[in-house]
């Protein structure tokens, strides 16, 4: 094709979209520094280490908490299984048992019911990060300044606040199930924090494992009924036979029921006429070794979660 | 922390599987300077572009941008560096505002200065009045304005900006054009977009076209138009039939008709028109002549037009207008 000079054109300029002021050439001078300007984030520069992990944190805290008290519906529909649990099945068994056994499967019950409604919110935070990843808002976190372990862990303590508020919302009932209102409540709602926290953790390792929302649906519901049922939330854990006894104890909900249990005020673990708890061997382990348990549990799960999320390719 | 390029890359590549997404790209761009990457679908733009973000590892090569390198300081390339995806990447249940202040946090902004930048920014983007709408009742567009406010947010150093406008009505893409360029004036800041619009990429200080993972050519737009150089005429005649059928006889032109007239490319078309007029027997009613456009450019260089190898889009051998 013959090549040739421009000339000044007849015709207005082909563009609408062009700003009236041509855009000036590039700049031409190649020795120009790229840092003569002064960094606009000159304060920020010394911002590594422990203070921005903290901030990334809070920020990451309270989106979670931001969108948790947006969705009121999500709210009251988290709380409508563990009161089937506890009014529904607690009643409907009235027809077998007398009145002061009911009393007593009720209050038995109520620590598995707190279990339960946390749950949800920790399910919802793994959830949200599958959809971040498909909505691509995980991509933008992915691609500012911070440490990625801090984006996990801020996240499952947004999940663990909304797994204390629904904690609190279940408690409020405690009295349905014989369960006063008590100081000692305080020392449960601490437990339900570390509780929320280490699901939650399992649901965003889960999350960043699977990478469909569908497959997360499926292998969230897929776990977590059978790890309730085998809890000891519903039956006693000990004295099971065989193999349902060994996986009861190997499942970690079931030291959180426990532990649980044995916290709350009232007398739901005498339930059985004695302890219920696992047992291994002929030890009963004590609630600091359960709490301890679930604190592992949680750890490793964000180990887990953070190791994966740190290789994360978009 | 000395760099001449706000953008360096050497030998950079990237393969998936035994597809080469990007095949040893060479790139240097300077501090204060708008480049542009145009291609059609799957060219590998935006592989690029997440390579010089840090969110892609390159399978080979190495890049430089805002003076560290990708691989081995991410985060200070992050801390450098905004981006606006191709997608949207908006948090729907969080209203404007705060998927702003979000980015602010997660930076490390100063408050007063977040406040500030994020009330102009908002008012550059026109979404003041909604603000405080959750973002999934935004319509398209509007969500592209609140991306594009992120990103520039931060204030960083070096812009991408993965087909930025896409979406955008033609004044809001103006306004931020113009700010675009009112920032690279003031603050030395380095723009790296990409496009599928090529009115958008004359924009751009210098321009690549890729296609199929390489670098095809690198320019200024004029210059990559000069190599083309063929202007388009459209002539608008009392008959058109007979119009088209002189200039192929009398010019020896290939000259079409259609919806708009006559169409016909030469080069100098502005010499063309006063003896084309002279020689034409019919009323001539008026006469367009455009420049070459980038379209042209890519035609000539890949050799085929880019919404031919974008897909199905509306036939064309030019810009309409
Ligand atoms: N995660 C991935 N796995 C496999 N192949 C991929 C992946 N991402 C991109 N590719 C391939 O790499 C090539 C380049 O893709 P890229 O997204 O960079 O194109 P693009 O130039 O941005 O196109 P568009 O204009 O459509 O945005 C494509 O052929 C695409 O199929
Ligand atoms: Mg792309």
């Amino acid at each position: 094709m013959a090549q040739h000079e421009l000339h000044a054109r007849t015709a207005a300029h082909p563009d609408p979209y062009v700003p009236a002021e041509p855009p000036a050439p590039p700049d031409a001078d190649p020795g120009r520094d790229a840092d003569t300007r002064p960094p606009p984030d000159a304060d920020t520069d010394a911002d590594r280490g422990l203070g921005r992990d903290l901030r990334t944190m809070r920020v990451l805290w309270h989106r979670e908490t931001l969108r948790f008290g947006r969705n009121k519906l999500r709210i009251a529909m988290g709380m409508v299984t563990p009161l089937m649990f506890l009014l529904v099945l607690g009643t409907g068994l009235n027809s077998t048992m007398s009145e002061d056994s009911l009393r007593d499967f009720r209050a038995f019950l109520f620590p598995g019911v707190v279990l339960m409604s946390v749950q949800a919110p920790a399910i919802a935070v793994g959830a949200s990060i599958v959809w971040d990843r498909r909505s691509g808002f995980l991509r933008q976190m992915l691609v500012a300044p911070v440490r990625r372990s801090a984006i996990l862990v801020g996240t499952c303590l947004g999940g663990a606040t909304s797994g204390v508020v629904y904690g609190v919302l279940v408690l409020l009932l405690g009295p349905v199930a014989d369960v006063p209102y008590h100081p000692g409540l305080l020392l449960v709602l601490l437990q339900v924090g570390l509780v929320a926290f280490a699901f939650t953790a399992l649901g965003v390792a889960a999350a960043v494992c699977i990478r469909r929302p569908e497959t997360f649906q499926v292998a969230v519901s897929l776990c977590m009924m059978p790890l309730f049922f085998l809890s000891g939330a519903m039956f006693p854990a000990d004295g099971l036979p065989g193999w349902l006894g060994t996986v009861v104890r190997v499942n970690p909900l079931t030291y959180a029921v426990d532990a649980l249990r044995r916290t709350m005020p009232g007398d739901g673990a005498a339930v059985a006429g004695g302890p219920s708890g696992p047992r291994w061997g002929s030890w009963t382990p004590p609630v600091a070794v359960e709490i301890g348990l679930i604190a592992v549990l949680a750890v490793l799960a964000l180990a887990v979660a953070t190791r994966r999320f740190s290789r994360v390719e978009e | 922390m000395r760099a001449r390029h706000a953008v360096l890359a050497e030998g950079l590549r990237k393969t998936y599987g035994t597809h080469e997404a990007v095949v040893d790209l060479d790139l240097a761009v300077d501090p204060g300077e708008t480049y542009g990457f145009v291609g059609p679908n799957g060219a590998g733009k935006s592989t690029t572009i997440n390579m010089l973000c840090t969110l892609l590892r390159p399978s080979a090569g190495r890049a430089e941008v805002a003076g560290h390198d990708v691989t081995r300081d991410p985060d200070s390339v992050r801390r450098g560096i905004g981006l606006v995806f191709q997608e949207s990447t908006l948090d729907g249940e969080l209203t404007a505002e705060e998927n702003l202040r979000f980015q602010a946090d997660l930076f490390g902004m100063p408050r007063a200065r977040a406040r500030r930048a994020l009330a102009d920014l908002l008012d550059l983007v026109e979404l003041t009045h909604r603000k405080d709408s959750p973002v999934r009742t935004f319509s398209g567009g509007m969500r592209r304005r609140l991306e594009i406010a992120r990103g520039l947010l931060h204030m960083p150093r070096v812009l991408f900006l993965d087909e930025p406008t896409t979406g955008l009505d033609p004044q809001t893409r103006v306004a931020i054009w113009e700010h675009l360029h009112r920032l690279r004036a003031e603050q030395e800041i380095t723009i790296f977009l990409t496009t599928h619009h090529l009115e958008e990429a004359e924009n751009c200080g210098r321009l690549a076209i890729m296609d199929q993972g390489q670098l095809v050519v690198e320019g200024t737009p004029a210059e990559l138009k000069g190599v083309v150089g063929a202007d388009l005429v459209v002539l608008r005649t009392g008959d058109d039939e007979r119009a088209a059928h002189a200039v192929r006889e009398r010019f020896g032109l290939e000259a079409r008709t259609g919806p708009d007239g006559v169409r016909l490319r030469t080069p100098d078309g502005a010499a063309f028109v006063p003896r084309l007029c002279a020689e034409l027997a019919v009323p001539v009613h008026s006469v367009t002549v455009t420049p070459p456009s980038l379209d042209d450019v890519f035609l000539h260089y890949t050799g085929r037009t880019i919404r031919e190898a974008d897909g199905p889009r509306q036939p064309d051998f030019g810009p309409r207008r």
